[in-house]
């Protein structure tokens, strides 16, 4: 799972709903676990793999505007929760 | 985490990177989309 999402908090709620399951208890997947790996679009372990022409044409500029560690952080937190590798 | 061959949903949203930026992202890095959507809260 790849995400896009603007801020921390969104990351994490995203990140947490495919993985441990809805933390609001709000939707479909509350309680549902479903361990997916997810990552944002930013972190540096996509990004590395993305070819440069691309990320600089389709996600660069948003990384200048967006908290891009913050978000890198919320994420990986996640990951390692939901005993993912980070 | 190796994108290489792996199945990816893209989970965009507008206000953020949208869903069909992170896909073309995925296709460079060799990754298969499966699935890619764009959300928007306003």
């Amino acid at each position: 799972m790849l995400l896009g999402t603007p801020n921390a908090e969104s990351s994490r709620l995203y990140a947490m709903t495919v993985t441990e399951g809805d933390p609001s208890w709000a939707g479909a997947l509350a309680g549902v676990t479903l361990g997916l790996p997810v990552y944002h679009v930013m972190e540096e372990p996509v990004k590395t793999q993305v070819a440069p022409e691309v990320y600089e044409e389709h996600v660069a500029l948003m990384e200048m505007v967006l908290e891009a560690a913050d978000i890198a952080n919320a994420v990986q937190e996640v990951r390692t929760n939901s005993g993912q590798h980070a | 985490m190796q994108l290489q061959g792996k199945k990816i949903i893209a989970l965009g949203e507008r206000d953020g990177v949208q869903g069909s930026a992170i896909a073309e992202c995925a296709r460079s890095a060799g990754a298969e989309v499966v699935l890619e959507t764009t959300y928007c809260f306003v």
